[in-house]
């Protein structure tokens, strides 16, 4: 592992200096932290960290190595890593490389080092934090200039799959619109034995029905829901035609679609440990969540959706239900990876309802 | 959900004394518990029969009985106290078998009782090997091939179909008790035999081995709602094979990928759910480090040691929780008390690394079986925090108080390579070490890996500290070397050795250069959400979290691990201390590493840092916070230990003076004061040179009591009769140093006095004198202890209160002292006087109703006895009885001599109360778990110096109708003076000898005393030991034995025999 220095840089001038690792490309960018304990391959490669800085609370990162297995999408998706300790050594029966040498491959730089504690409860008190990793040699001032004028880049075209494909299956069939999937949201379907496509974000309406789907997902993915402007207007119309289910992101776009807003959460919940409570049956889950944004309830009034999940420490919107139509979301990530998917049964529940259109589609119900 | 109104008195049970595998955690989670409850509104009534713990205070539950923990007793408090419900999670696995007896004798029924947490069936299912096997098969959750036996051929013919090695676990034992592996048949029929015998219900499983496999720990909580959750993970470093009580425990897990631990999270939920039980449970995994293959070694229905361990490591208070949810809250209702804005219904996260390192008993048990296996042996265990391994595991080598704290042994510098091997794979409590040493030898850690299994990650990273030592032995003052092996936990000690230089140097140069740690807060949520709990650990690092206050502050040091001398009482003062000192407006801060103690919640005090005992450490502290002082006398030997280096650097020690401390502690010093002060003391010298050793027994008179200075508990200390057991002995201990002496003294025959006082500087004040009921000669931690005092003169109490108010004038002791003598004749010899708080504070304090430790510590900061009322006497004895009895853990520690003698052997205690000391004792006998045959068989095999005694021990054995045994000397003696009895043969011949009596149960008692010297494996030994081993009283004093006879004696009736006139036979 290289030995080199590397810095860290926040808009408001807080600098850290670490050693690198990984890649040694400079970039800048929101930082967020996540607390969960295990799951860093996992995360990494979560589109849902697309163009996001990541910093582990946990100090040690790396200890089991990467494996081939447990990837959210084809590559890391972080751009930019942030962690206490990396382990070089990592110890696992299914380890092939290291955290190092995964992130060397997808010139994604990392900063090792620092006092992820104190970067944490700045992150934590000021909410969104920008800041750049870059070389030492890279002026101090020209990155504070560089991170107050930087936009928020629409990121979701860059993760989302460019033309549709199909993993075939003998039960219902699923459309899924591609926000940033993570792999296990189709674990979770082929489990099911769906018949399941996967459609880019800006496919639309007509392209998508002519797929005949019994039901449709919009799946996770980074950024603000307001910027994916082309889905929104597709869920739109999709919502008065099928059964639909959103997590992530795609309960975002939902409650966009139909005349909610989204705000931004004064500090982001990323990580495995957020318990969720299920209003209807009144039980409490752990789940897995990867937001920066929220729905904001006051502008729930006017619209035909309800809530079904509440977030039980800081009772943010976690799920909805259309009064009407059958069309509900998620914000948390039911599937887990990392995390637990004890909340797996929403598929179920989904699923379940679907049977209707299946007949009405021309499938069999019993393959 | 609301909580239950329906119940409004709950009985909650504690875990009676405590004895390996059962330590001060239940007296943390009973006590978190009590007050839980009282917080929710219930009338808490609390049975617990140690005296030593914080819950049986008045103030944490509302009635307080310590009564003996049986059916018997508790039935009649259930009688009495008619509560509504029973919470018997907490009290370890002696609460959970107390239920299901109550339940079993219809008691429950009768009054009407619930029981709350967990359901009988469900602790059942948990408990009885065999109901667990059917619950994981309808489960379809494996569980390794096994079998339950209530024979040892049963168990031959299994082990034939599955082959070797296997593991036997007796049903219902604590901590292992009576299990093991074996490698072959000869092996096995014996464990089995033993466990068989153990075991409450006659049951063993018989398991097919594991060892090898990863050890994984989840402890988990469920409320009503079945809502469960993941409070911590835990890995062994230690794989299956050695129980994880004696594991390095690393949490969370380290080799876990995401999948592998959802894959056991999601196991462990299904498990407690199954179960249905309502409040804490842990379960215990294994896991092939090669596949997801695993294993569910067993389930906890119950908070446990664990629990307690992962309260600390994540600032999640299970037992508290636990409480909540047994009576009907649930865990979305209920606030996490360490952020104190969210909900228990969380899994909390971590941005440290925890250690935990069990503390064994073998510095005191030199010729102890000292190998690890499934039963577990450790006394005590102490729990390390850093933000890395490194960090964490060195932090948590120097909390045991092992040599000078470094992760090094120089002992073992002379062993031969086939050694170290053999000790890999034999693992033992020095195996950390010998892994170190292995490594420094250049071993690799493919070798080691292959004979430990220990998973190569956690050999890297103590292959790194070696590494980084090499570093550092090259370098000397080098400032970024020793800012870099700071940051992995390197102490001053340890890099003083490196430099070979010495630790005050390495403090100056760090001093010089500014190099110091910062503070971090257990916040249970990695730094995502502010926490208010003042919890803090020490790690390099840049931002320090620890605020400092203008208030006033005061340090008070804890005692770190449990150990056999150094046990939960010294907790005990420690909390109290703590509460003097929040009582006088003070700030209190308290430094420990004991993850199972009441010391360690951090509720307790304004300030917890969770740290090692070392002068390095306790500095750092004394240096962010500036106090007016340190408190050291509440913290056993180990802080006294710190004093002296405190004070060089600068500390105010708070109380008696450092020099009075070392007054009483240097031997010629001690002598020099009671010379002064014109009080006998037995005679006696220190010897620093071994030459003249012998003359100088010979000239004070055999028998001497021998020891080296400076320990704690009368390590290695010997009544030696002549002169070739003197020179045994020297060949035992190490060498005589002038730094560290031999001390010879006269021994003296006599009544043992154990008496606590405080003082303020100006008045001498004296809760109780304790009489021990076993003469000199036994560790006053090892008798059983009287007060008030029933042979002793009102003149004789006067002298020792006169000599102990001379001592402390003289020393000006502020605070607490505790002084032993020995009554000899009207005579009162001085033998030990400790400037601090001793083992008999909590039970005094229970049972005069002064709280001792809390008067001190305000005595300390300046209040007046006499403005309080006290003046300097022996407070009025009360009417009643009370006894402490020593609790042994002899049936865990193997080729442990179970003979009492000056060195201390106990790990518990338990108390006896009642208006006669027949009484008293009976319950406390009980209380420490002996169940006292009124009739029977008792076996004599005694010393020649003893048989005298023995007879008329025998004859009152005689009288109460049981039937005599004994060896042939002893036999021929007693049939001498006309008693009848039973010559049985020498061990090995083949009729009815002395063991096969003992293995067959044909004795009830058996009274031995010690031959001569101390030869292990001697006749008298194994007679000892295989009385323990078949759970038959062994008695191995005489003075014991009267006592017990006594009580035999007042609950039972003789037949007597009518001589002429109607007069009875004497
Ligand atoms: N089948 C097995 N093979 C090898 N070791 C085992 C096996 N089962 C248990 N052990 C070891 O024995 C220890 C004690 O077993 P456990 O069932 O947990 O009993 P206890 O009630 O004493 O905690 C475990 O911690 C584990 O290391
Ligand atoms: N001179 C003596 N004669 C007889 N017994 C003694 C004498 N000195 C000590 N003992 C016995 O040894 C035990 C331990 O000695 P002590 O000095 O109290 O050591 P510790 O520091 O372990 O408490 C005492 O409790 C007492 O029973
Ligand atoms: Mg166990
Ligand atoms: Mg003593």
């Amino acid at each position: 592992m290289t030995m080199t220095k590397r810095q860290l840089i926040l808009a408001d001038g807080t600098t850290f200096i670490g050693k690198a690792f990984g890649g040694s490309a400079n970039v800048s960018g929101e930082i967020i932290f996540n607390t969960s304990m295990t799951g860093y391959q996992e995360i990494i490669s979560d589109p849902s960290y697309y163009d996001l800085i990541t910093l582990f609370t946990y100090p040690s990162i790396g200890s089991y190595g990467v494996n081939r297995d447990d990837f959210e999408s084809l590559s890391a998706k972080v751009s930019g890593v942030i962690v206490k300790e990396i382990c070089s050594e990592p110890s696992n029966f299914r380890s092939e490389e290291t955290i190092d040498q995964l992130l060397l491959k997808h010139n994604i730089p990392g900063i090792a080092g620092i006092d992820t504690r104190m970067l944490t409860r700045i992150l934590r008190e000021k909410g969104a934090v920008k800041g750049m990793i870059s070389n030492l040699d890279v002026d101090r001032e020209e990155i504070i200039i560089k991170l107050t004028n930087e936009k928020e880049k629409d990121v979701v075209q860059n993760v989302s799959t460019t033309r549709p494909y199909i993993v075939p299956g003998r039960g219902k069939r699923i459309v899924v619109i591609d926000m940033g999937m993570k792999h296990q949201i189709l674990h979770e379907l082929t489990e099911r034995d769906c018949h399941v496509t996967v459609v880019p974000y800006d496919y639309s309406e007509e392209d998508i029905l002519q797929f005949k789907p019994d039901g449709i997902i919009i799946s996770n993915g980074p950024g603000n829901p307001k910027a994916v402007t082309t889905t929104i207007h597709t869920v739109k119309s999709l919502v008065l035609k099928t059964s639909i289910l959103g997590i992530g992101l795609g309960h975002q776009i939902i409650a966009l679609a139909c005349g909610a807003n989204t705000k931004r959460l004064p500090v982001g919940s990323f990580g495995n440990n957020f318990p969720v409570k299920d209003l209807q049956r009144n039980q409490t889950w752990i789940t897995t969540q990867s937001c920066r944004y929220t729905v904001d309830e006051s502008t729930l009034k006017d619209t035909d959706l309800t809530i079904s999940y509440r977030s039980i420490n800081d009772h943010t919107i976690q799920g909805l239900a259309h009064k009407i139509y059958p069309v509900i979301s998620v914000q948390f990530q039911p599937e887990g990876a990392p995390g637990s998917n004890e909340t797996n049964f929403i598929f179920d529940t989904f699923l379940k309802e679907l049977a209707n259109n299946q007949m009405n589609n021309g499938g069999l119900l019993h393959a | 959900m609301p909580k239950n109104t329906e119940i409004e008195k709950i009985l909650v049970i504690g875990s009676g004394p405590i004895v390996i595998g059962q330590a001060a955690e239940f007296d943390y989670s009973g006590t978190q518990a009590c007050q839980s409850l009282k917080e929710e509104g219930y009338t808490v009534i609390l049975a617990n029969s140690n005296p030593a713990t914080i819950m049986t205070d008045h103030t944490i539950a509302d009635k307080v009985y310590m009564e003996p923990l049986t059916v018997e007793f508790l039935s009649k408090i259930i009688r009495k106290e008619r509560p509504c419900a029973i919470l018997p999670t907490l009290g370890g696995q002696t609460g959970l078998n107390l239920a299901v007896a109550l339940n079993e004798s219809g008691i429950l029924a009768e009054c009407q009782v619930q029981l709350l947490g967990t359901s009988l069936e469900a602790i059942k299912k948990a408990e009885d090997r065999e109901k667990f096997r059917t619950l994981m098969e309808q489960l379809n959750e494996p569980v390794p091939p096994s079998d339950i036996v209530t024979s040892v051929e049963a168990a031959v013919n299994f082990a034939e179909k599955i082959g070797y090695p296997l593991i036997v676990r007796p049903a219902f034992t604590l901590g292992g008790t009576g299990g093991g592996m074996c490698d072959n048949r000869e092996q096995l029929e014996h464990i089995v035999q033993n466990g068989l015998k153990l075991s409450p219900v006659s049951q063993c499983l018989i398991e097919k081995s594991i060892a090898g496999y990863k050890e994984i720990e989840y402890e988990v909580i469920r409320d009503k709602k079945d809502q469960a959750i993941v409070v911590c993970n835990m890995e062994n470093m230690d794989p299956v094979g050695i129980h994880t009580g004696d594991s390095i425990v690393f949490a969370p897990s380290v080799t876990l990928t995401d999948r592998e631990n959802q894959l056991l999270r999601k196991v462990s939920l299904k498990l407690i759910r199954a179960l249905e039980i309502e409040g804490g449970c842990n379960v215990q995994l294994a896991l092939d480090p090669y596949s997801f293959q695993y294993y569910i070694i067993e389930v906890n229905p119950r908070v446990s040691r664990s629990s307690a361990l992962a309260s600390k490591a994540t600032g999640y208070p299970i037992a508290k929780i636990a409480a909540k949810i047994a009576v009907g809250l649930t865990l979305d209702e209920i606030i996490n008390p360490i952020t104190g804005t969210t909900f228990a219904c969380f899994e909390p996260a971590l941005d440290y690394v925890v250690t935990k390192i069990p503390r064994f008993p073998f510095d005191k048990f030199v010729s102890g079986d000292r190998k690890l296996g499934t039963q577990m042996k450790a006394t005590g265990e102490i729990m390390a925090i850093g933000r890395n391994i490194e960090e964490s595991l060195l932090k948590g080598i120097r909390s045991l108080e092992i040599g000078n704290g470094d992760l090094y042994l120089q002992n073992l510098e002379s062993i031969s390579e086939k050694e170290i091997k053999n000790r890999l794979e034999h693992a033992d409590d020095e195996r950390i070490f010998v892994i170190a040493h292995a490594l420094r030898r250049g071993m690799t850690i493919d070798e080691i890996y292959h004979i430990t299994k220990i998973d190569p990650l956690f050999l890297r990273k103590i292959n790194h500290i070696i590494e980084l030592e090499k570093e550092v032995a090259l370098q000397s003052f080098h400032l970024e070397t020793l800012e870099k092996v700071k940051q992995f936990g390197f102490s001053d000690i340890q890099i003083a050795r490196l430099w070979e230089t010495t630790e005050e140097k390495i403090y100056e140069y760090r001093y010089e250069n500014n190099i110091f740690p910062v503070y971090k807060k257990v916040d249970t949520c990695a730094g995502s959400v502010e926490s208010t709990a003042p919890y803090f650990y020490s790690t390099y690092e840049q931002e320090n979290e620890s605020i400092r206050t203008d208030q006033k502050k005061v340090i008070v040091l804890g005692s770190g691990p449990i150990r056999i001398g150094q046990g939960i009482e010294f907790d005990y003062a420690t909390v109290h201390s703590v509460q003097a000192i929040k009582e006088m407006g003070y700030e209190a801060i308290i430094i420990n590493n004991n993850p199972e103690t009441v010391s360690t919640d951090f509720s307790v005090s304004d300030k917890l840092y969770f740290e090692p005992l070392t002068l390095e450490e306790v500095m750092h502290i004394v240096r962010v916070e500036d106090p007016i002082g340190v408190i050291v006398q509440f913290g056993g030997q180990t802080a006294i230990n710190l004093a002296e280096g405190l004070r060089k650097r600068g500390v105010t020690i708070l109380g008696t003076s450092l020099e009075a401390i070392d007054r009483a502690e240097d031997r010629n010093k001690f002598e020099q004061l009671l010379e002064d002060l014109n009080l006998t003391r037995p005679k006696g010298k220190a010897i620093t040179d071994k030459k003249i050793v012998h003359e100088t027994a010979e000239a004070i008179g055999y028998p001497v009591l021998v020891r080296p200075s400076y320990v704690i508990g009368g390590s290695q200390m010997e009544i030696v009769h002549d002169e070739e057991e003197l020179s045994t002995y020297l060949q035992k201990i190490p060498a005589i140093k002038s730094n560290k002496p031999l001390l010879i003294d006269q021994y003296i025959t006599g009544i043992e006095v154990d008496i606590d006082a405080i003082s303020d500087g100006k008045t001498t004040f004296i809760p109780g004198i304790m009489e021990h009921i076993e003469r000199a000669g036994v560790h006053s931690g090892d008798s059983i202890a009287v007060y008030p005092p029933q042979r002793l003169s009102e003149s004789v109490k006067q002298k020792c209160l006169e000599a102990t108010d001379k001592i402390v004038k003289e020393l000006e002791v502020i605070g607490l002292v505790n002084i032993q003598f020995i009554i000899h004749e009207d005579d009162v010899y001085v033998i030990e006087v400790n400037p601090r708080a001793s083992r008999t504070i909590p039970f005094l304090s229970k049972v005069t109703g002064i709280t001792m430790a809390n008067l001190a510590t305000k005595c300390i900061l300046g209040e007046s006895l006499q403005n309080k009322g006290f003046t300097t006497e022996i407070y009025p004895e009360p009417e009643n009885v009370y006894v402490k009895l020593p609790v042994f853990s002899f049936e865990k520690l193997r080729s442990v001599d179970t003979t009492l003698g000056p060195e201390m052997k106990s790990t518990g205690e338990a108390i006896g109360y009642d208006s006669t000391l027949e009484k008293a004792l009976y319950k406390g006998l009980t209380a420490s778990g002996i169940t006292i045959p009124f009739e029977g068989s008792v076996l004599i095999t005694v010393a020649d110096k003893d048989k005298a005694e023995a007879y008329k021990i025998a004859k009152r054995f005689y009288e109460l109708g049981f039937q005599l045994y004994a060896t042939e000397g002893t036999a021929k003696y007693l049939s001498d003076k006309n008693l009848p009895v039973m010559a049985v043969g020498k061990i090995g011949t083949d009729k009815k000898n002395v063991l096969s009596i003992i293995q067959n149960g044909e004795v009830q008692f058996v009274v031995n005393t010690l031959t001569s010297g101390k030869q292990p494996r001697s006749d008298g030994f194994r007679i000892r030991r295989e009385a323990v081993e078949h759970g038959i009283i062994s008695l191995t004093n005489l003075d014991t034995s009267e006592a017990i006879l006594h009580v035999i004696d007042s609950a039972t009736f003789r037949a007597r025999l009518i001589t002429e006139k109607g007069v009875l036979e004497a």
